[in-house]
């Protein structure tokens, strides 16, 4: 039954290897851009708050499909953006991690804003009568305590992420739901064995990291 | 507007706050100009590329209409049979019982583990293997397959967290009066969870609507996004126009699901009937496959 392991024609190893590369390069970037977006959400600026605003309301509502067809589609073959890529590959997969950051930012964004939330209003207050900026009061004082208190929820939004990795085969990105569906193709007789082969990968890839992060979550919460 | 986290500005930071609007007003208009320059030079600008979505009824009536058409259908229909049957599941997670608890416990955490779309390729090989559904609407069933696989597990963790979030309470004063474990259930428990999860649900129903447009990418269901191809070969390349209609759309519907979402929760928190208790979408599932996938 799933002799087509064997056979040496199809790389799960290689496909899921691209999920993972996919998975991890858009955590790194979403962290950073939900970081920041959360920065300008809460920040004194008007108007980077009500771009803030607007950005998260907007990508939010669009599904991840769109805009990640969106950044092939649009940014890339019409309007020639390639992020220094040359060839097909390269391109697809950096306008996937590309678009997979864009979308993911927004729910690291609300994730670490309910974090802020979360912070005694006496740290902020406290840090102000010290005489800290804004910046210093946000980045010091309150978004340290505020990351240790939403491990659980951006581990939910990592396994989430993950998972959404697969809709990069709507651009042509050889990771694994692609192969997955070239082998249902090619294996009618065998979809049962293919079905089970992939969702164990992707089981194999989301429950550790739930298992893991979620004692994390619990070793470093602050206890109030 | 005051903030904890900033003093209100003197006229130091009034002007430094001035600064800040300026160069990122700058930045903002470098990339708009970039973007604008770069679709001029691709020709993406060009009226005849953008004036029938306002000009050419036809558009609307023979793709973006019975696309978003589909879109709703998919969406609702998933949702309806998704619902009794997360329920089922949700309420057999506490279960007295572990030969009920366990095997729906791993029942629903592994259509959570999994992404949607592998179930929807899946379930529309299935279906070419084992029915005899007609091509055309096969894409369709395959969508909505998958959907209510994924999301009456993800309705199940709901539905579990809401009968939770009930204070102990209504339980004990459900066995107080003589009421079995089912009647506490059915009469006590469900009726008032139902108050507590309705934020949840709708903001799953998000959630839904945005996964749809996978079944179009990939399993050529014709939804909203799938028009897209349809449209940019019939008014001329014009990807962008058709996209970013095609954007608005889901925003317009997406943003007014979630702002009902907001509204509900806002008023069940409130409510003077009963608890207060409400389930929080992002201890469930945050942002879904929502992030939910799609």
């Amino acid at each position: 039954m799933f002799d087509f392991l064997d056979s040496g024609q199809y790389d799960l190893l290689d496909a899921f290897w691209v999920t993972v590369q996919l998975a991890v390069y858009s955590a790194i970037g979403s962290l950073i851009w939900g970081t920041a977006l959360a920065g300008m959400r809460v920040g004194p600026v008007p108007i980077m708050r009500s771009f803030g605003t607007a950005y998260v309301n907007v990508v939010r509502n669009t599904p991840l499909t769109l805009v990640i067809i969106g950044c092939s589609l649009g940014l890339s073959q019409t309007l020639g953006f390639s992020m220094g890529a040359d060839n097909f590959d390269d391109i697809g997969f950096r306008m996937a991690v590309l678009g997979l950051t864009a979308y993911t930012g927004t729910f690291v964004c609300e994730a670490l804003r309910s974090g802020i939330n979360t912070v005694p209003v006496g740290q902020a207050e406290a840090a102000r009568a010290l005489g800290l900026g804004f910046f210093q009061v946000l980045t010091l004082i309150v978004l340290p305590q505020a990351f240790r208190a939403v491990v659980a929820p951006l581990t939910n939004v990592l396994i989430a992420l993950t998972k959404n990795t697969t809709v990069a085969a709507a651009i042509g990105v050889a990771e694994a739901s692609l192969l997955m569906k070239e082998m249902i193709e090619n294996e009618a007789d065998a979809i049962f064995a293919v079905f089970s082969v992939f969702a164990f990968g992707f089981v194999v890839l989301t429950l550790p990291t739930g298992l893991l992060l979620g004692w994390v979550a619990k070793r470093v919460a602050v206890k109030r | 507007m005051t903030s904890v986290l900033y003093d209100a500005p003197g006229p130091k930071a009034r002007q430094r706050n001035i600064l800040y609007t300026v160069g990122f007003l700058a930045v903002l208009a470098l990339l708009a100009w970039w973007v604008l320059g770069t679709m001029a030079d691709k020709e993406q600008l060009e009226s005849k590329k953008w004036s029938p979505f306002v000009t050419d009824s036809r558009v609307w009536t023979t793709f973006l209409l019975p696309g978003l058409w589909e879109t709703v259908k998919a969406a609702a229909l998933s949702v309806l049979i998704a619902l009794p049957l997360g329920a089922a599941l949700g309420i057999g997670r506490l279960s007295d019982h572990a030969w009920v608890r366990t095997p729906v416990g791993v029942v629903v955490e592994f259509f959570r583990a999994i992404p949607v779309l592998l179930l929807m390729m899946f379930a529309s090989a299935a279906f070419v293997q084992f029915t005899d559904i007609e091509s055309e609407i096969r894409p369709m069933y395959a969508v909505i397959t998958g959907l209510v696989l994924y999301n009456a597990s993800v309705i199940a963790e709901i539905v579990r967290a809401g009968i939770l979030s009930l204070p102990n309470g209504q339980t004990d004063a459900a066995k107080a009066i003589g009421m079995r474990k089912g009647q506490a259930m059915t009469f006590v428990l469900l009726p008032q969870a139902v108050t507590a999860m309705l934020p949840a649900l709708v903001s799953q129903l998000v959630v839904i609507v945005k996964d749809t447009a996978l079944g179009g990418a990939l399993l050529g269901f014709s939804e909203l996004m799938y028009q897209n191809r349809a449209i940019t070969a019939n008014y001329g390349a014009n990807t962008i126009a058709a996209l970013t209609v095609i954007a608005l759309i889901y925003i317009l519907l997406n943003f007014a699901l979630t702002s009902f979402a907001s509204w509900l929760e806002a008023r069940v928190r409130k409510g003077k009937k009963g608890t207060g208790a409400v389930v929080d979408i992002k201890t469930v599932d945050a942002g879904g496959a929502g992030p939910g996938a799609g």
